[in-house]
C-alpha cells in the first residue's frame, strides 16, 4: 500500500462532493457524469447548454492545473487498442443502461442511501476488481 | 444564465477534483481494483471525501423549498432494483476493470491523455449512442 496517497485524495474526493452539492443546491440536478455527458448530445433542446458547460468545464479544470503547476498531471494507459475500444464500449453502453456511474451512483446515489445506488457501487466495484483479476491471468501482468 | 455558471463552475471544480486526486490515472484506479496485487486503497479515500461532503450538502440544500435557480430538486424517485441496472452495472464494471477509466476520468483526460484518451472517447460515445438507439427500439417495440 505504498501507493497510498490519503490526503490528496481526500481534498480531492471533497472538491468532487463541493461540485455535486453546488449543481443540488442550484440548480436541483444530480451531478452524474455519464448521464450529464450522454445528455448534453441526446436531451432535449432547453437541456442540452448546461450540461454542455458541465462538460467544458471538466475538461479546463486539468488543462489549466497543468498550465499552473507547469505539468501535466501523471497519466499510464494500456496500448492495446483492443482494450481501449472494448472498455470504452462497455463503460458508454453499461452506465446508460444501469443509469449511473461512479459519479452518479458512487457519489450522488449513495450520499442519499438510494438502494439502487447500492446495488450498483458493487456489482460495478466487484466486477471492475474480477476483470482486472482475470486480465492479469489471461494477459499475464 | 445562473443555471450555466453554476453548471461550468461546478464542471471546474470535479474536474480540479478528479486530477487533485490523481483519480484522471488510469494506472492509480486499475491499482485500487487490484486487490491481489500492489493494492492502493486511494479511489476509496476519494469515495470518501465526496460521500461525506454530497451527504451533509445535499441535506442542508434541500432544507430549501426548491433550488436557487431551478423549479425543482430532480431526485430520483425509482427505487426498483431491476436487471437492467444489474446488467448495466456489471458491463461498466468490466470495461472500468479493462482500462481503469470511467466517464469523468476519460473526458477531464482529453487534454493530456493522448490518441488512447480520444479513442476511448469515440468508444464511449459510441456505446451511449447504441444504448439510445436500443431504447428507442425497445419501446417502439412495446408501443406497437
Amino acid at each position: 500500500m505504498e501507493n497510498l496517497t490519503p490526503i490528496s485524495a481526500s481534498i480531492g474526493g471533497a472538491l468532487i462532493g463541493l461540485s455535486a452539492v453546488l449543481l443540488m443546491a442550484l440548480n436541483g440536478r444530480i451531478a452524474g457524469i455519464s448521464g450529464v455527458f450522454s445528455g448534453s448530445v441526446f436531451a432535449e433542446r432547453g437541456d442540452k447548454l448546461w450540461r454542455i458547460l458541465f462538460v467544458v468545464g471538466l475538461i479546463a479544470a486539468p488543462a489549466l492545473w497543468a498550465l499552473a503547476n507547469g505539468s501535466k498531471p501523471p497519466f499510464e494507459i494500456t496500448n492495446n487498442w483492443g482494450l481501449i475500444i472494448a472498455g470504452g464500449l462497455l463503460v458508454g453502453f453499461g452506465t446508460r443502461l444501469g443509469s449511473g456511474c461512479t459519479s452518479g451512483h458512487g457519489v450522488c446515489g449513495l450520499s442519499r442511501l438510494s438502494p439502487r445506488s447500492m446495488v450498483s457501487v458493487a456489482l460495478f466495484m466487484g466486477a471492475g476488481m474480477a476483470t482486472v483479476a482475470i486480465a492479469k491471468v489471461v494477459l499475464g501482468g | 444564465m445562473g443555471r450555466n455558471i453554476t453548471a461550468l463552475v461546478a464542471g471546474l471544480i470535479f474536474g480540479l477534483g478528479l486530477t487533485v486526486s490523481e483519480m484522471v490515472n488510469p494506472a492509480k484506479v486499475l491499482a485500487f481494483l487490484d486487490l491481489f496485487g500492489n493494492w492502493d486503497p486511494s479511489l476509496a479515500f476519494v469515495m470518501g471525501g465526496a460521500l461525506i461532503v454530497t451527504a451533509i450538502g445535499y441535506r442542508l440544500a434541500w432544507t430549501r423549498p426548491k433550488p436557487v435557480f431551478a423549479e425543482r430538486f430532480e431526485v430520483p424517485g425509482n427505487r426498483q432494483i431491476d436487471t437492467r441496472l444489474a446488467i448495466g452495472a456489471v458491463l461498466f464494471g468490466v470495461g472500468w476493470g479493462l482500462v481503469g477509466l470511467c466517464p469523468g476520468p476519460a473526458i477531464s483526460a482529453l487534454t493530456f491523455g493522448g490518441v488512447p484518451v480520444i479513442v476511448f472517447l469515440v468508444a464511449m460515445a459510441a456505446g451511449m449512442a447504441i444504448f439510445e438507439i436500443f431504447e428507442r427500439m425497445t419501446s417502439r417495440a412495446k408501443a406497437a
